[in-house]
């Protein structure tokens, strides 16, 4: 490459590619962070679109509204086009709100934009790997897009078989068409996305701190991310193991799940929830750390009890690894087994209390200001207290027995998910937007746009625990006449979250019309992290010279 | 009743219901509907219970018409449905009188934190923040707490889970079998059986609330067990995975080719109790309930001699999944 020269005196002119290819070939983590937020931002309102429809038909008992949108979509407005248009619905929302709005938001887009920045870094370890690790992406979502318009069960388009894609049904037996084979293609490619992206992390944190940046120095954000990115790579591989294997059962005749020829479907399950416990600490370990860095900075304190943050963040991590099978209470594990998985499942509730409580303990004494990311952040803290305490309910597979499959499993995740990760999204996005773009958005705007999806999000969910308790399952198109009631409050409350969402999109447009000029630093001496110390936005090379840190260790 | 109240199509079907509920069945039927509707202390209040018999479903009224138990959801529910087995009753008094108190309080204390600091720490109120960052007693404290709690919880769940997966000897054993989308029982031939069923969802325009049908919950052919007996279930399917439930009887287990998983309840009222097939299995997952009929031990030995008689001319459709068949004893 013509970059081998030894003199580096031109870097801004030269190495300053404009236009389309400054982004398609970027090799400049902050560009790649742009490019992973503004994909996350577009997955998540096509996911949040599905979520849209779903609430729409489930308004009312003995509703049609997918008739419609299987007509449209499918050219086939039958009711049993419509049955599994629906069923595709709840998988397709499932799939891009997890590897494609909450992975590439938390960990691509604010990973990559404010780890080498807080660590003191010129760049990522592997600057071309993290080009390939985005670019992955829109690729991978456009297989799972298009699994939706082609043959899945005979007749019908698109898979249904929900997130979790177990076999039999996702494989030969319930879905022999293609869709499933794209959507196995997705998860490989978005798999191997997050494989390259978490080596990124691990080296570069490891490796290019700045002088003085040691490991207990490391802002809580960069540790979140570090052990984040363990358990993407000690995750994923077994994800992509599980959907080879379903794979071959598909096309090439192996019976791994397959009991006619010794398989067994319940081993898929294993693998799948051995990454997919792990998964949804991916999804909110970042959002751990970015609510760290929002607290201490808003409350003008250091974090309360640095190393019991940083050490919680490890043993959820690790504790994550060893409690899968709290998902599989009801497929007839033994006795004992139960047994094993409900004490280490209660066990993470110890670490994650000390986090929440430890929040608290930042704020406590501190001099509060409550703009907008605060209010975030603090709506975070209370409502994925909400949604760890009915975990700890449904950790007991007694209870579970009663609970599991219901719209209370589906209000205990969206409340960790959906108030919890979401929240700390908009959080991040509000505490760095003037970093990331130089202008400083509207707060009224800001502050409408949280309450709006505050209530909105709770009319959603809190409803569905009453439907939960009172048995009403989830995966379902049409519900018995009792279930009603909720039902409808809990659409209502999805429409209020969608105005809320517009109420977003316009204020990224106002903050970029208004020009309002930010600052470096417009949070004040709260604001410790490197980051604060760049200009808004930074330069295209963010340190000229590495900043030197000093100071006591925690 | 919001939604209702929105759409005159639904108040139209649920008063419809009512009112041919109380003209099919006579004043000492009715007498006899309200006297079962108890409800557990807890979640479901005796002004919620009082709604509920108000406004109620109609068809659940039509439905206990027939005996004791409610065995599915109310409008407007907010707790479970009602417990008609021991162990359903314990799954309640653990949630509702353990577990619900306990994250609740654990709720509001966080939001309570939350409250007085924003209060007292606010900029205005204190405008110079402290240095503290550490304070090893509450830190310890914060740790230790919650594992009591833990402990606390654990006691009783590890009890009601061996209760719940230790199954006791078998009066009468049921085999259910899954598929797409309907479920099939069969009744081994040396309890008196040696038939088996097909039982599928009835079709809207076959649902007449007078006789008691409810929507996507009625089923053509009921399964039918014996009061106060323990009725052990044998449970897999044949093409991909569903899930058995009957909330009243606080059992679930799913249906996994290549496997039989086995449950246990005992019913200790009369009653028709619903579920529904609770994991994704294709297009119909919501079309394809549970239904089971508890009856006196007579009237058992009446439909047992009418079921060998109207099930004995159908072949059975039911192919046990045989190869690589792994017991699990729940």
């Amino acid at each position: 490459m013509a970059t081998t020269s030894a003199t580096h005196d031109h870097d801004e002119g030269h190495a300053h590619p404009t236009g389309w290819r400054r982004y398609l070939y970027s090799t400049n983590h902050k560009d790649i962070g742009t490019l992973y937020l503004i994909f996350a931002v577009i997955a998540g309102l096509i996911g949040s679109g599905l979520s849209g429809a779903m609430r729409m038909q489930l308004m009312y008992p003995d509703n049609h509204v997918f008739t419609v949108i299987s007509g449209v979509l499918a050219g086939d407005s039958s009711a049993d086009a419509a049955k599994n248009m629906y069923n595709v619905f709840i998988t397709a929302h499932g799939v891009i709100m997890i590897f494609f709005l909450v992975m590439p938001a938390l960990i691509g887009g604010f990973g990559n934009w404010f780890v080498p920045l807080m660590i003191g870094a010129p760049d990522m370890a592997f600057p071309r790997m993290n080009n390939i690790s985005f670019w992955l992406l829109p690729a991978s979502f456009l297989l799972l897009l298009t699994s939706m318009f082609v043959e899945g069960s005979p007749g019908m388009h698109g898979f249904g078989g929900g997130w979790v894609l177990y076999p039999p049904f996702s494989s030969t037996a319930g879905t022999p068409g293609p869709a499933m084979d794209f959507v196995i293609l997705s998860l490989h490619l978005a798999g191997a996305s997050s494989i390259l992206g978490a080596i990124n992390f691990i080296t570069t944190i490891f490796n290019m701190r700045a002088p003085g940046m040691t490991m207990h120095r490391m802002p809580l954000f960069a540790w979140s991310v570090l052990v984040t990115a363990f358990l993407l790579v000690l995750a994923l591989p077994v994800l992509a193991g599980a959907i080879t294997m379903l794979l071959t059962d598909r096309n090439f005749h192996t019976t791994f799940f397959d009991p006619a020829g010794g398989g067994d479907p319940i081993l898929f399950q294993h693998l799948f929830w051995f990454f997919g416990h792990p998964e949804v600490y991916i999804l909110i370990l970042p959002g751990f750390g970015i609510i760290s860095q929002i607290v201490s900075t808003f409350s003008r304190k250091p974090v309360f009890g640095y190393l019991g943050m940083v050490y919680a963040m490890v043993a959820i991590g690790a504790v994550g690894f060893v409690v899968w099978a709290h998902h599989m209470y009801t497929v007839g594990l033994s006795l004992n087994t139960q047994r094993y998985f409900v004490f280490a499942t209660m066990v993470i509730a110890v670490p994650t209390g000390v986090k929440v409580f430890s929040w608290i303990a930042t704020m406590w004494g501190g001099s509060i200001s409550l703009r907008t990311p605060m209010i975030w952040a603090i709506g975070f803290i209370f409502l994925f207290t909400v949604g760890g305490v009915t975990g700890v309910v449904l950790a007991n597979a007694g209870v579970d027995r009663a609970l599991h499959e219901t719209y209370y499993v589906v209000a205990h995740f969206h409340y960790t998910m959906s108030l919890g990760a979401v929240f700390s999204i908009f959080a991040g996005f509000y505490y760095w937007f003037p970093k990331m773009t130089g202008y400083m958005y509207n707060e009224k705007l800001g502050n409408l746009h949280f309450w709006l999806l505050f209530i909105g999000v709770n009319l959603v969910f809190f409803p569905q625990h009453f439907l939960g308790l009172a048995g009403m399952p989830r995966r379902y198109i049409d519900y018995p006449d009792a279930y009603s009631l909720w039902n409808f409050w809990s659409s209502i409350g999805a429409y209020v979250a969608g105005l809320g969402t517009l109420v977003f999109l316009y204020l990224v447009y106002e903050a970029f019309a208004k020009k309002r000029v930010a600052g470096d630093n417009p949070w004040g001496v709260g604001a410790t992290t490197l980051e604060w110390t760049l200009p808004s936005p930074p330069a295209f090379h963010s340190y000229e010279t590495l900043p030197r840190i000093t100071g006591a260790d925690h | 009743m919001g939604c209702g109240a929105t759409d005159p199509r639904r108040v139209g079907f649920v008063g419809r219901t009512v009112r041919q509920a109380a003209g099919a069945i006579g004043s000492g039927e009715i007498m006899k509907i309200a006297e079962p509707l108890k409800f557990r202390r807890g979640w479901m209040s005796p002004k919620n219970a009082a709604r509920a018999m108000g406004v109620v479903g109609a068809a659940m009224v039509a439905s206990a018409a027939w005996a004791g138990g409610v065995g599915l959801a109310e409008p407007g529910q907010i707790g479970f449905q009602q417990a008609v087995t021991p162990i359903a009753a314990d799954i309640h008094w653990f949630h509702d009188d353990l577990l619900m108190p306990i994250i609740t309080a654990i709720s509001l204390f966080v939001l309570a934190l939350l409250a007085y600091v924003i209060w007292k720490f606010n900029e205005k109120a204190n405008p110079t923040p402290s240095k503290t960052t550490h304070n090893t007693l509450v830190e310890v404290a914060w740790t230790i707490i919650p594992v009591v709690v833990l402990v606390i919880i654990a006691i009783p769940s590890f009890r009601l889970l061996t209760d719940e997966l230790v199954i006791p000897p078998a009066d009468l054993t049921v085999k259910v079998t899954a598929s797409q989308w309907h479920w099939a029982y069969e009744y081994p031939k040396d309890q008196a059986g040696g038939f088996s069923f097909e039982s599928y969802m009835k079709p809207e325009n076959e649902i007449k609330p007078e006789n008691g049908d409810v929507r996507l919950l009625s089923v053509d052919n009921e399964a039918v067990v014996p009061v106060n007996k323990t009725v052990v279930l044998q449970i897999t399917a044949v093409d991909v995975i569903h899930s058995f439930i009957v909330q009243s009887f606080g059992v679930r287990v799913d249906a996994v080719p290549g496997r039989l998983n086995e449950t246990w309840f005992k019913a200790d009222r009369e009653g028709v109790y619903y579920g529904q097939c609770s994991k994704i299995c294709g297009k119909d997952h919501a079309f394809m309930p549970i239904v089971f009929r508890v009856v006196s031990e007579e009237k058992y030995q009446a439909w047992i001699a009418d079921a060998k008689k109207k099930f004995a001319a159908a072949p059975s459709a039911v192919s046990v999944a045989d190869a690589g068949t792994t017991e699990i004893r729940q």
